[in-house]
C-alpha cells in the first residue's frame, strides 16, 4: 500500500560518483524490486522519482546520481533531515523467472541490489562508462563488470531470462537481443501516481503513462 | 469548497486522492482523440514547474462512453473540462453533457486557440446546454477584467482563475529547451500572486462566483484567494508533490481561520475588497510585517 511519509536521513554514503541515500523506513512497505519512490529534494518544488536500491531492516535505500538541481539536494541530505517520500509505486519486476541475469548500465544499476536480494543473487552484467563509475558495482558483488567501450550486449545474454534498467540506448539493444526480456524504464515526471501525464511513453501504439503502466514492461 | 484543478489528477487511477475534494475536475476533452505532445513534457523551474500535455485525451465519443460512467461511480460532483478549436467545437461537447458543471478551457497554452473569442465560445455554449458554465480564463490578457465582463454578459455562471501561463525553461548543460515543444504552460508556487491579482480583479469586475487557481500549496494560500474573491478554491501543482494535500490544506485552512477569529470561510470571502479583518480581532498583535 503507497503512502507519503516524512522520514529521517539515516546516512548519505558516496559509490564512486553516486550518492547512496538511506532513510529510514517509517510505514512505508518497501515494495516489488522495480517500483519507485517519489523523493521530495528540500527546496524544490517537484518531488524525483527513484527505484528502491536496498531495503535493510528499518530502512530504505536510494542510490543517486547528482546530475540537476534535485538529485544534488538530495545527496546533499545528512543524517537526521527529514525528507517527504511516497510510494511503492509502479509495477516492479515479474520474479517468477527461471535463469535470472540482470543487466544493468550507469546509475540503472540502482534497483539491482534489491531485485538480486529477491532473487538469490543470480548472476549479473553492469556496464559503466569509467571506471570511477564502476565503483557502484561493490552494490552487487557477483557482477560481472564491464567498462566503455565494452558494452553490455558484448557479453552473452542468450539464454537467459534478462532483467534490465539503464539508459535508453541500453535496453533498446537489450530488446533487440532478448526479446521478452522486462526493461526497467526512465521518464521525467511530476508526480508518480498518474496525475500529471508527464511521463507518456508510447507502449503498442497508445501513448500511456510510464509510472502507471511500468516502469518496467516486457521488451 | 476545494476542487483540483484540471488536469492534475486523475480521479480513476487515484481515487482517495479525489475523494478528498468537494468536487472533482477532469482533464480537458476535445471532439477527437489527442495522444498530446512528444515528450519530454515536464520540466521543473525554480518557483514552479512548465508542462506540455498538450490536452492528451480520450476524445469525446470514448470520454462520454466510458470516462464520465466510471468516474459518476465515484459518487463525486463532476466538473467536465470542455475544450475545442472552435466556439462549435465547444458548443457540441457542451450539448452532450448532462448533470454535471462545465469548466470551458479557453486558455490552453499548449494548443492553437479557437479563433472565436471567449465571449463568443461563452456565448455559443450557452445556447447548447442549460448546465452551469464556468469560463477558465488565462491570466496573460492584457486585461483579464474585460474578458470577464465579457464572458458574464455572453451568458457564464462563474469563472475558474487562472490557467497556466506560457513559460520556457534551458537544459543546464546544453542550453536547449527541455521541452520537446520547447514552451510549456507555468504553474506552481510562482503563479501565486498572479493568480490573486486575477481574482481581485475579476471580483471587482463581475458578479460571478470565481474558483481560485494558481500556486496553492498551503491553507494560508487558500485563504487569500478566497479573501481576494473566491469563493472555491483549486489545487493544481501541489497535488504532483503532495496526494495529501487536499486534506493538509483544509486543516491548514481551519486553523488560519481560527487564528484570524472567522468563523467560517464564508466570512473571509472578498475581505481583501472590505477593509481586511478589523485589528481588534486578531488574537495577538505581532510585529509589523517587513
Amino acid at each position: 500500500m503507497q503512502r507519503r511519509q516524512l522520514l529521517e536521513v539515516e546516512a548519505t554514503e558516496p559509490v564512486g560518483p553516486y550518492t547512496l541515500l538511506r532513510v529510514e523506513r517509517g510505514g512505508l512497505d518497501p515494495g516489488r524490486p522495480g517500483q519507485f519512490f517519489m523523493l521530495s529534494p528540500p527546496g524544490r518544488v517537484l518531488p524525483r522519482p527513484m527505484s528502491l536500491c536496498l531495503a535493510p531492516p528499518g530502512e530504505l535505500a536510494f542510490l543517486i546520481d547528482p546530475i540537476g538541481p534535485g538529485t544534488r539536494s538530495l545527496c546533499e541530505l545528512e543524517a537526521g533531515d527529514e525528507i517527504a517520500v511516497f510510494g511503492p509505486l509502479g509495477n516492479g519486476f515479474d520474479l517468477r523467472v527461471e535463469r535470472p541475469l540482470l543487466v544493468g548500465g550507469g546509475i540503472g544499476i540502482a534497483p539491482l541490489p534489491y531485485l538480486a536480494e529477491a532473487l538469490g543473487s543470480p548472476p549479473a552484467v553492469l556496464g559503466f562508462r569509467s571506471e570511477e563509475h564502476a565503483e557502484a558495482a561493490a552494490l552487487l558483488p557477483q557482477a560481472d563488470v564491464v567498462v566503455d567501450p565494452t558494452l553490455v550486449t558484448d557479453c552473452c545474454l542468450e539464454g537467459f531470462d534478462v532483467l534490465a534498467c539503464g539508459p535508453e540506448p541500453m535496453l533498446h539493444a537489450v530488446a533487440a537481443l532478448c526479446p521478452g526480456a522486462q526493461l526497467a524504464w526512465e521518464a521525467p515526471m511530476a508526480c508518480g501516481y498518474g496525475a500529471c501525464y508527464g511521463c507518456a511513453v508510447e507502449i503498442d501504439g497508445e501513448w500511456k503513462r510510464l509510472c502507471v503502466e511500468g516502469p518496467v514492461l516486457a521488451a | 469548497m476545494l476542487l483540483n484543478a484540471s488536469g492534475c489528477l486523475d480521479a480513476l487511477t487515484a481515487p482517495d486522492v479525489a475523494r478528498q475534494l468537494d468536487a472533482f475536475v477532469t482533464k480537458t476533452v476535445t471532439p477527437l482523440p489527442r495522444p498530446g505532445n512528444p515528450p519530454v513534457r515536464i520540466a521543473e523551474t525554480e518557483a514552479g514547474m512548465l508542462n506540455s500535455i498538450g490536452l492528451a485525451n480520450p476524445g469525446r465519443d470514448r470520454f462520454l462512453a466510458e470516462t464520465l460512467p466510471a468516474l459518476r461511480e465515484l459518487g463525486l460532483p463532476l466538473w467536465v473540462s470542455v475544450g475545442g478549436f472552435s466556439a462549435r467545437e465547444y458548443a457540441e461537447t457542451c450539448e452532450r453533457l448532462d448533470e454535471v458543471t462545465i469548466e470551458l478551457n479557453l486558455s490552453c497554452p499548449n494548443v492553437d486557440e479557437a479563433p472565436e473569442s471567449a465571449g463568443e465560445i461563452v456565448a455559443a455554449c450557452r445556447a447548447a446546454t442549460g448546465l452551469p458554465l464556468y469560463a477558465k480564463l488565462s491570466p496573460a490578457a492584457w486585461d483579464i477584467a474585460e474578458v470577464a465582463r465579457a464572458v458574464e454578459a455572453a451568458g457564464a455562471d462563474g469563472l475558474s482563475l487562472v490557467n497556466t501561463m506560457r513559460g520556457l525553461a534551458l537544459d543546464e548543460r546544453t542550453l536547449w529547451p527541455v521541452l520537446a515543444t520547447a514552451t510549456g504552460g507555468y504553474s506552481g508556487p510562482a503563479l501565486r500572486p498572479i493568480a490573486l491579482a486575477a481574482v481581485y480583479a475579476c471580483r471587482r469586475a463581475t458578479a460571478l462566483p470565481i474558483v481560485g487557481m494558481g500556486g496553492v500549496t498551503t491553507g494560508r494560500d487558500a485563504l487569500e484567494l478566497v479573501a481576494a474573491g473566491a469563493s472555491a478554491v483549486a489545487l493544481g501543482t501541489v497535488l504532483f508533490s503532495d496526494p495529501d494535500a487536499p486534506g493538509r490544506i483544509r486543516a491548514e485552512l481551519e486553523t488560519e481561520l481560527e487564528l484570524l477569529g472567522l468563523d467560517s470561510l464564508a466570512a473571509a470571502e472578498g475581505l481583501a475588497h472590505a477593509g481586511g479583518v478589523g485589528l481588534r480581532s486578531r488574537p495577538v498583535a505581532g510585529p509589523a510585517p517587513m
